[in-house]
């Protein structure tokens, strides 16, 4: 028996540490810990409720504007004028959230998870005209390599000319990411740590000047991902197609909905959404969401156990680093008691159950291309695959959702601070299901709880035993080489998991390329 | 980077003895201190968890010069606010803690604009170390934390006139919304932010004094107007003690 370690584990945001003990080549046992607490719950407290937006925006840099609509939406039903947001201010904060979103995939797929499938390196063999792969090439040819090794090692299968191409795109993304961050700051005033989102509303007033600049933004991200995102991820799919049959995890998936279509219901849960609120398990059939059934574990955290098993409405952060038995700073989000897993693959999922017509188009057409199943869904190129739909289905919505506009309209709804009062913001951020809470007292936050989708699907086993998502889809996986455990950092990365907002949560120890300890 | 784990640590720890005195370490958050600074690890040594503050001061022992990215590296920032849950100190403060004396550039921001680190580190490069003068009292490059936004702001006009903005998407100054650009110190009117494409007041949001030692406790509430500022001379006022040009 042999423990592989992985600390840190990189390409992800945040400190997430990973520890699986394999027998005869099969991992047993996995936990997923995170290792960075800093609090934030606690220092929300005492504080104008308002501010809730620019500091929970502050867990991270990655996506502060998911957390900027999840504040505003529970600021918004705590001071009681949920359904009172004028549709300009309802649209663009779709806008902002929409083009946040999209950026983020991308960037996922090509600067986080495509090192794992594309060999970089053969870069060096390109003898091609592209100015960007010459000047990988030269970078390469001064003896730097970094930051493409050390690396794992020995199964790297695409092409040299396909990795040649995955390395061009690699460096196109960041032009398109960085396009799709102007769409946001167009909005928002600037990337990352928006300020236009505000309980109300939005502060910016729509011209058609802002629109035509957006649209023409939009039309580079719609070609990108219809003629290089989503063509790369069949490709590597085509070349790992092992990676539909592994990491398939608790196959429960759980989808706040986002994107508001219309601004009447003041419950977030009936609210008419893009994405649905909602449920879905292997059968693929729909559930609809009912909030109360959300619980918090922490016997495996290091909090005090008496904080066990709340509702998040109610819940409470009292850390207790000693605590026998735990070993992770991140909580177990439970639904209806069982593991769920959340992100693209949920609302992906979530939305074919519910009968879709525009996504079950979609999934139906990836699926074909590899003459699989829905079933392929639950598995480690079942959330690339997710990710990469659920980005053309957004940038699509957007480009009707932009049109809806009225320049000259209002955008914000007038307010006062409830002397007391509670709220609820749900929503999903590109990673998944995203919620804040809040309870105001004296027109001040008395508490205030965020649980972030990697707190649902890195959590270590709640208090009946159960390990959280990323633990279940490591467990029972093959480790073809211990020395390199390419499966378990791409099963771990397929869940584009991001620890800064999850700590509330990280390690397999490699030596010079790619050998790695084993204790 | 490719690598992960143990790659990921060696390199750091490798680069720090091969060019020792020869490198600059650049710090990115606040460093949690209390209970034995157990809120924050970096890697592993010895099957045991090295705690950032450990790492920090390691680092900095060999460096040429450090560089604190960020307001939470700088001064403290959001982790360090009230009730400051986590015992986080800037970079400054370990150093001060530890004994290290090095030089340390600060530059804050929340998040600092790309611009101000790669200026800064570029011109490191081109000129060497900045010079005390070219730096200003919280250690940040006078030229990029020069002006106050208040000096540069587009809005200004509105201010000199008395015309306030009454809620978000109204004409005038945001003062009055709580806009902290009269006492921030940074050059964001003139750069802006995403490739020139915007800025918080150009999408009619009021500054939250990101750049400043006092975010985010005394710049808070985001959205109250500010107390204790001589409006005339609101320059003078913050400069004071220091010559004005």
């Amino acid at each position: 028996m042999s423990k592989i370690v992985i600390d840190p584990v990189t390409r992800i945001e945040g400190h997430l540490k990973i520890e699986a003990v394999v027998e005869d080549g099969v991992v047993k046992e996995a936990r997923s810990s995170g290792v960075l607490f800093r609090g934030l719950e606690l220092i929300l407290r005492g504080r104008d409720p308002r501010d809730a937006q620019v500091i929970t925006q502050r867990i991270c840099g990655v996506c502060p504007q998911s957390h900027a609509i999840a504040a505003t939406l529970n600021l918004d039903s705590a001071f009681g004028i949920g359904d009172r947001i004028p549709d300009n201010g309802r649209i663009i904060r779709n806008l902002i959230q929409g083009a946040h979103v999209v950026q983020d995939h991308i960037l996922h797929f090509y600067h986080l998870a495509a090192l794992d499938y594309v060999d970089i390196t053969d870069v060096a063999k390109y003898e091609g005209k592209d100015s960007d792969l010459n000047s990988i090439k030269d970078f390469c040819s001064r003896g730097v390599l970094d930051p493409f090794v050390p690396r794992y090692e020995g199964d790297y299968r695409l092409p040299a000319e396909i990795n040649q191409q995955a390395a061009a795109h690699y460096v196109k993304a960041f032009e398109v990411r960085r396009i799709g961050h102007e769409m946001v700051s167009i909005f928002s005033g600037k990337v990352p740590h928006s300020v236009g989102v505000v309980p109300g509303g939005v502060t910016a007033a729509p011209t058609v000047d802002m629109i035509t600049s957006f649209l023409w933004k939009l039309r580079t991200l719609q070609d990108f991902i219809d003629n290089v995102y989503i063509p790369d991820v069949l490709a590597v799919a085509g070349a790992y197609p092992d990676y539909f049959e592994i990491g398939a995890g608790c196959k429960n998936l759980l989808s706040y909905g986002a994107y508001d279509l219309d601004g009447k219901d003041s419950d977030l849960t009936r609210r008419k959404r893009l994405f649905k609120q909602g449920t879905t398990s292997a059968d693929l059939k729909f559930g609809g969401l009912d909030i109360t059934r959300i619980t918090e574990d922490v016997r495996h955290s290091w909090y005090e156990y008496s904080s066990s098993g709340r509702h998040p409405s109610d819940g409470e952060t009292k850390p207790e680093y000693s605590k026998q038995g735990a070993y992770s700073w991140i909580k177990s989000p439970r639904y209806d008691g069982k593991v769920h897993e959340v992100g693209p693959i949920a609302r992906v999922a979530v939305d074919y159950a519910h009968g879709e017509p525009e996504m079950k188009k979609l999934v139906d057409w990836a699926l074909a291309e590899f003459k699989a199943s829905p079933s392929f869904l639950f598995s480690v190129l079942g959330r690339h695959l997710a990710r990469a739909l659920s980005a053309k289905y957004i940038a699509d919505s957007i480009e009707k959702w932009l049109l809806e506009l009225k320049p000259g309209e209002p955008t914000f709804a007038e307010y006062t601070i409830p002397d007391e009062g509670r709220g609820m913001g749900i929503t999903e951020a590109a990673r998944g299901a995203l919620g804040h809470w809040i309870e105001i007292k004296e027109k001040k936050i008395a508490n205030y709880q965020c649980v972030v989708p990697t707190t649902w699907n890195a959590s270590p086993k709640d208090d009946g035993g159960n390990p959280g998502p990323i633990e279940q889809a490591i467990i029972g996986t093959k480790i073809r080489d211990e020395g390199n455990p390419f499966e378990i950092v791409r099963i771990v990365r397929s869940f584009d998991p991001c620890l800064a907002c999850a700590v509330h949560l990280l390690t397999p120890k490699a030596r010079d390329l790619g050998q790695f300890r084993v204790v | 980077m490719a690598g992960a784990g143990e790659l990921a640590i060696e390199v750091l720890e490798e680069t720090a003895k091969e060019k020792k005195d020869g490198y600059i370490l650049v710090v990115e958050g606040a460093i949690p201190t209390a209970t034995d600074a157990v809120y924050g690890a970096i890697g592993e040594r010895d099957g045991k968890p090295v705690s950032m503050e450990e790492r920090v001061a390691e680092l900095a022992q060999d460096a040429q010069a450090i560089l604190a990215i960020g307001t939470c590296a700088s001064f403290g920032g959001i982790p360090a606010a009230a009730p400051n849950p986590t015992g986080c100190q800037p970079v400054s403060k370990i150093l001060e803690a530890k004994g290290i004396n090095k030089p340390l550039v600060n530059i804050p921001g929340c998040p600092p604009h790309p611009d101000w680190f790669v200026g800064t580190v570029a011109s490191i490069i081109l000129n060497g170390l900045p010079k005390a003068e070219e730096l200003d009292d919280n250690l940040r490059p006078l030229a990029f934390y020069g002006k106050l936004i208040h000096e540069n702001c587009p809005r200004r006009a509105y201010f000199d006139e008395g015309k306030f903005a009454k809620k978000p998407g109204d004409e005038g100054c945001l003062y009055e919304l709580g806009c902290k650009g009269p006492i921030t110190y940074a050059d964001c009117p003139l750069r802006r932010w995403n490739n020139g494409t915007n800025w918080v007041i150009g999408a009619g949001a009021p500054c939250n004094g990101c750049t400043q030692p006092e975010f985010p406790d005394l710049v808070a509430p985001f959205y109250e107007k500010l107390v204790d500022v001589e409006l005339p001379t609101i320059g003078a006022y913050w400069e004071s003690g220091r010559e004005k040009n």
